[in-house]
């Protein structure tokens, strides 16, 4: 009764303060969105649309950098190279994490083991160690060239040749599939037997069981983990600058790293931020497809 | 099909399913096995053999790794010092606002907050890559390019900005019923003690894996620091790796091998003390659609 008379009595601040709760505990994200996303996002458009230079500032407005970027030949075969790049390691990266998942789903003995081992790429991938290991790996006597030769094969010097630099440093990502492959575990984990039981009395071969059961079952984490390493690869930047440096002769420069050379090598901010706009632009074309695209192919029990 | 017959068929499928585990197991974990090895090596000996056990063992490389600094400003341990020195506020940090935030969304209804969530969500799919030239301006103005004190890899953090964890914290708060706020609020409690004292020690799972993951993305993390740590003697492990690699190219491998494996060793350590909340962690995240 004390507590009905007492909010009675209280201000009309203190009653919005009531209604409002949640929004003090979102004061900092608030704030932090404004200053450190929205503030960014909006201005690196502005500069997209400038001839913003570090040190010179702006002279110049228009839509010079985007006609640059789709008519220049530097630009256009970073866009290429960075397609390619998600185009190898996005369907390898999955196909594998799916394919050992599905194994280590039969009941496997020390599958915890196997889950560790493979989920070390993952957590350790990124690091610079890991590229100073590649290197390592992939010189022109490297590990791989003095295995090579074993067999009597006489390996390429890997990085130093335009087509294959690229796909080292898609090799790079496809080793650390552990992440997708624990999500994919996870999700194989909650197919119900009952299921496969059903399709074995009806006499399903195991392959089409696959086929006809676990991928549509599984058809959300394969749709998550699609979005998700799409983005991560148009961003892709320490394997190149860290491995090959972009070379040879430009034939890993990927978008971060070329956004990256031209904000900070060349100063020339504008057109960094317009070909950063460009990524995002294809990278948000990409998930709308995806999103779009659900409907048709992803079941969603509930 | 006779019994007999789909036992041997089954033992088959068994033997395909070990021996397939166990080679790509080993594809995978060779390269880090190797490394292990050729940090024990000579440098002649590195490139000649691709075995991991070394004939003749030496810790010269070890010894070059711990002892020689880079352009006699930074040392392995002064590197050490200066990653941890941003990485651990960072951790604390991202938790902390994350969970403030997460509660924020999760457990409170009022105007506008389905709105302010559809934002968050779509800060997940903005690239980095797009604020880094704004944010570097930015930092710029602020004075905080080359801060001694690391502000542009930290600050951001106490912020909420780590949207992935606020997502992930959001999700996992969902799970725990509201009766039990409830009867706290009926006892006296207020928002914020319902928070600290039920939310979070139910939560404790979920902030550790948290932690554990930005620990080791932060120390992973190189773009950051190569943007904003220019003075050598301020250098974090990444970028003192990375120099110290093209530095050395070409001779001193086992040095530069060693130098980069004492650098994943604490990240090692925390992931074997901890593996189960990391795998945990990813698996119990976002995949709901």
């Amino acid at each position: 009764m004390s507590t009905a008379s007492a909010s009675v009595r209280r201000s009309p601040f203190k009653k919005w303060c009531d209604q409002n709760t949640g929004l003090f505990f979102l004061i900092p994200w608030i704030l932090g969105f404004l200053i450190f996303k929205f503030y960014p996002f909006a201005s690196s458009l502005y500069y997209s649309f400038t001839d913003m230079n570090f040190f010179k500032g702006i002279r110049e407005y228009g839509i010079m950098n985007y006609i640059d970027i789709f008519t220049e030949k530097e630009t256009r075969t970073a866009l290429l190279i960075t397609f390619k790049y998600a185009f190898i390691t996005v369907p390898l990266k999955l196909v594998f994490a799916l394919f050992i998942a599905y194994i280590l789903n039969f009941k496997i003995k020390f599958v915890n083991l196997f889950r560790t081992v493979y989920y070390i790429p993952s957590i350790l991938g990124g690091s610079v160690a890991i590229a100073v290991l590649w290197r390592a790996l992939f010189r022109d006597t490297g590990v791989i060239n003095t295995l090579l030769s074993f067999f009597g094969i006489q390996g390429p010097d890997w990085l130093a040749d335009r087509t294959w630099a690229l796909f080292i440093i898609c090799l790079l990502r496809v080793w650390q599939f552990g992440s997708a492959m624990v999500l994919f575990l996870a999700a194989l984990k909650g197919v119900s037997v009952d299921l496969y039981e059903a399709a074995t009395i009806d006499g399903a071969s195991k392959t089409r069981q696959f086929f006809s059961i676990t991928v549509p079952m599984i058809t959300p984490v394969i749709f998550y983990n699609l979005v998700t390493q799409i983005a991560q690869a148009f961003q892709e930047f320490n394997g190149p600058y860290i491995i090959t440096g972009g070379g040879p002769r430009n034939s890993t420069t990927l978008v971060a790293l070329l956004v990256y050379n031209y904000a900070f090598k060349e100063n020339e901010m504008g057109m960094a931020c317009a070909l950063a706009w460009v990524m995002f632009v294809i990278v948000m074309v990409l998930t709308v497809i995806a999103f779009s695209s659900q409907k048709h192919w992803v079941y969603y029990a509930d | 099909m006779t019994p007999m017959k789909l036992e041997t068929r089954h033992k088959i499928a068994r033997f395909f399913q070990y021996f397939v585990l166990i080679v790509v197991g080993f594809v995978m974990i060779y390269p880090l096995l190797w490394m292990i090895g050729a940090t024990f090596k000579s440098n002649a000996e590195i490139f000649t053999s691709i075995g991991f056990i070394p004939t003749n063992p030496t810790l010269d490389g070890y010894i070059a790794a711990v002892t020689q600094n880079y352009g006699g400003d930074i040392n392995i341990w002064r590197a050490f010092l200066n990653t941890y020195s941003y990485v651990i506020p960072k951790v604390i940090f991202t938790v902390i606002s994350s969970v403030i935030a997460a509660y924020g969304f999760s457990r409170f209804k009022f105007k506008g907050r389905d709105v302010l969530f559809s934002i968050m969500i779509s800060t997940l799919f903005l690239p980095q890559v797009v604020l880094n030239v704004p944010q570097y301006l930015m930092y710029n103005t602020f004075g905080w390019i080359n801060s001694p004190l690391y502000l542009p890899l930290w600050v951001p953090t106490l912020f909420a900005t780590e949207t992935y964890f606020v997502y992930q914290l959001v999700q996992f708060m969902r799970s725990i019923p509201h009766d039990l706020d409830e009867a706290a609020s009926i006892d006296g409690c207020g928002p914020v003690k319902i928070l600290y004292k039920i939310i979070c020690p139910m939560l404790s799972p979920s902030l550790v894996a948290c932690g554990l993951f930005q620990f080791m993305w932060s120390c992973n993390d190189f773009m950051g620091p190569l943007l904003y740590v220019t003075t050598p003697t301020k250098y974090p492990m990444s970028i003192f790796v990375k120099l110290s690699m093209d530095g050395d190219t070409g001779f001193n491998w086992n040095r530069i091998l060693a130098l980069s494996l004492i650098s994943i060793i604490p990240q090692l350590i925390v992931f074997f003390a901890a593996q189960d909340a990391f795998i945990d962690g990813i698996a119990a995240g976002s995949v709901k659609g």
